[in-house]
């Protein structure tokens, strides 16, 4: 499903944001990606969903060679890959609907049927009686799971993840990791940058580590 | 593109103007002050261009058609005037022959221009005999008029010659140049209602620069994005059109009571005209038009330089 191939990603002015790093994530595994503050965690998902291109080497996703992905085609790439971010994005200017049903709206989908998946999405992260709620409205893991539930939304085979626990307490994280559980559970890539080890290690999960730049250890899943 | 999916393309882009308007609307006094610059700024040469057509209409008159008049000499007397008019009404190049007799033309004088007392003062008419001439069509070039002239000029009878065609070339050359400078006038400020819109629009872009983000976040294409921003241009250009159209009636309403009391202080008929419908349909067309195009011009500017971070 994610294939990296010797990518390298050097930034103007030399500084190189990942080294040399391959490794290969098949369809329907749950991977963390783990490392100190500007290891290279944030900019190994940002070539997934080609926020940038990297300079050297090959990623795929979902078999397409990214590189080959021409600048009008990135939109329905981005489709594929649902995004998390820490600071959870959300626009506080639409209520929690609206915020999730964005990309239904993006892709074009019937009003009916926006609904129906917008109120399954939410009722998924337990925010179904908040949907007329303004996110600013909400507490920080109300906030992250509509933010969840954005990304879900549109059904992506991949989904990314970067410190989606960062702004929470312990309680809150294990919520969300449970949430990101069950949807591996019913098939979806994911992949989740985190350094909160404490709260991944007893999962038994995959766990990539970087440091500096490249890729330290490929902590195999103790379990399934 | 089958049925279903123009429909559905229809229907979004229906959304997505009825969006930019509410979202206009919610704002109403922002939006207001730049319709309100648009409106001005076109209601300045579509109000010169009517006012131009106007004084055309008043001068419609005697558009196209020379006349001549031969001032007879004095000494004519009105048999022998009436014979040369004879002569004349079977000259193959004229169309028509008035004879103006100067007993007539003294009163119809003294009834039109109030001189009246002064007028009958005079102990002896001073009006001359008047032949007004009009040749046939194919002569009324202004070359051919000017031959006529000459010919006339040869008769005895005749003290002088006028060609009254002369007054209206120098009104159309006025009037020509006067038009030339409302269509300068409405490129410059055509020019300035692009910048206007292109300057709202960037404001605008400027300020959901996190709602750009996030929708090239999760897959929105730039079309996409662009559409909102184009409508605004649109309703901006398009309300500019109109409240451009009902400043200029407003000043046409405004300017008709004196401008009747005038004509009618020259016994006329003359009624300021409205802007018509094809003038009309050119402002709101044109209006909405740079609109459309002063927002292209931002969005293609702006919305390239905001990526997610």
């Amino acid at each position: 499903m994610i294939h990296f191939e010797n990518v390298t990603k050097r930034y103007p002015g030399g500084y190189e944001g990942l080294s040399n790093t391959s490794f290969h994530i098949t369809a329907g595994e749950m991977v963390f990606l783990t490392g100190h503050s500007g290891a290279g965690k944030s900019t190994l998902l940002r070539l997934i969903g080609l926020l940038e291109r990297c300079t050297r080497g090959q990623v795929r996703v979902c078999g397409r060679n990214l590189a080959k992905i021409k600048r009008s085609q990135i939109p329905y790439h981005r489709r594929e890959v649902g995004m998390i971010f820490q600071d959870h994005r959300l626009l506080n200017d639409r209520t929690v609907f609206d915020n999730v049903a964005m990309p239904l709206v993006v892709a074009g989908l019937r009003h009916q049927e926006i609904s129906r998946r917008v109120r399954a999405s939410l009722d998924k992260v337990g925010l179904l009686n908040r949907e007329r709620a303004y996110p600013i409205t909400l507490s920080g893991g109300e906030q992250q799971r509509v933010g969840i539930a954005r990304a879900v939304v549109s059904k992506p085979p991949v989904v990314l993840a970067d410190e989606p626990t960062g702004n929470l307490d312990p309680t809150l994280s294990q919520e969300i990791m449970d949430l990101f559980t069950q949807f591996n559970q019913v098939g979806v890539t994911l992949l989740i940058a985190t350094h909160d080890l404490g709260l991944i290690s007893n999962m038994g999960k995959r766990i990539l580590t970087l440091s500096h730049s490249r890729l330290m250890r490929d902590t195999a899943a103790s379990r399934s | 593109m089958n049925r279903r999916h123009l429909n559905t393309w229809l229907l979004r882009h229906l959304q997505v103007a009825l969006a930019s308007l509410g979202r206009l609307c919610r704002a109403p006094l922002a939006t207001l002050m730049t319709v309100a610059v648009i409106g001005i700024a076109l209601a300045l040469p579509t109000g010169m261009h009517v006012a131009l057509s106007n004084i055309q209409q008043l001068a419609g008159g005697w558009d196209g058609t020379a006349t001549l008049s031969l001032f007879l000499k004095q000494e004519v007397g009105e048999k022998q005037a009436m014979q040369l008019a004879d002569r004349l009404r079977v000259h193959p190049q004229l169309a028509t022959v008035q004879l103006i007799d100067p007993d007539l033309a003294l009163e119809e004088f003294q009834r039109l221009s109030g001189f009246e007392g002064a007028l009958q003062a005079l102990k002896k008419n001073p009006l001359p005999t008047v032949l007004v001439i009009e040749p046939h069509p194919q002569q009324s070039t202004p070359e051919a008029a000017e031959a006529l002239l000459a010919e006339f000029n040869q008769l005895t009878e005749v003290d002088f010659t006028q060609l009254d065609l002369q007054w209206v070339r120098r009104f159309h050359a006025i009037t020509e140049i006067a038009q030339r400078g409302v269509m300068v006038i409405g490129l410059l400020l055509g020019l300035a209602v692009l910048l206007i819109v292109g300057n709202t629009i960037r404001l605008e872009i400027q300020n959901r620069k996190s709602e750009i983000e996030v929708t090239k976040l999760i897959g929105g294409t730039d079309a996409f994005i662009r559409r909102p921003f184009l409508y605004n241009g649109f309703w901006y250009g398009l309300s500019g059109g109109i409240l451009a159209w009902l400043l200029v009636t407003l000043s046409l309403w405004a300017l008709n009571e004196p401008v009747e009391r005038l004509a009618g202080l020259y016994h006329s008929e003359f009624d300021l005209s409205a802007i018509d419908g094809q003038t009309l349909g050119f402002l709101l067309l044109g209006s909405t038009l740079l609109g459309l195009f002063g927002s292209w011009i931002a969005v293609g500017r702006h919305l390239s330089s905001i990526e997610p971070s």
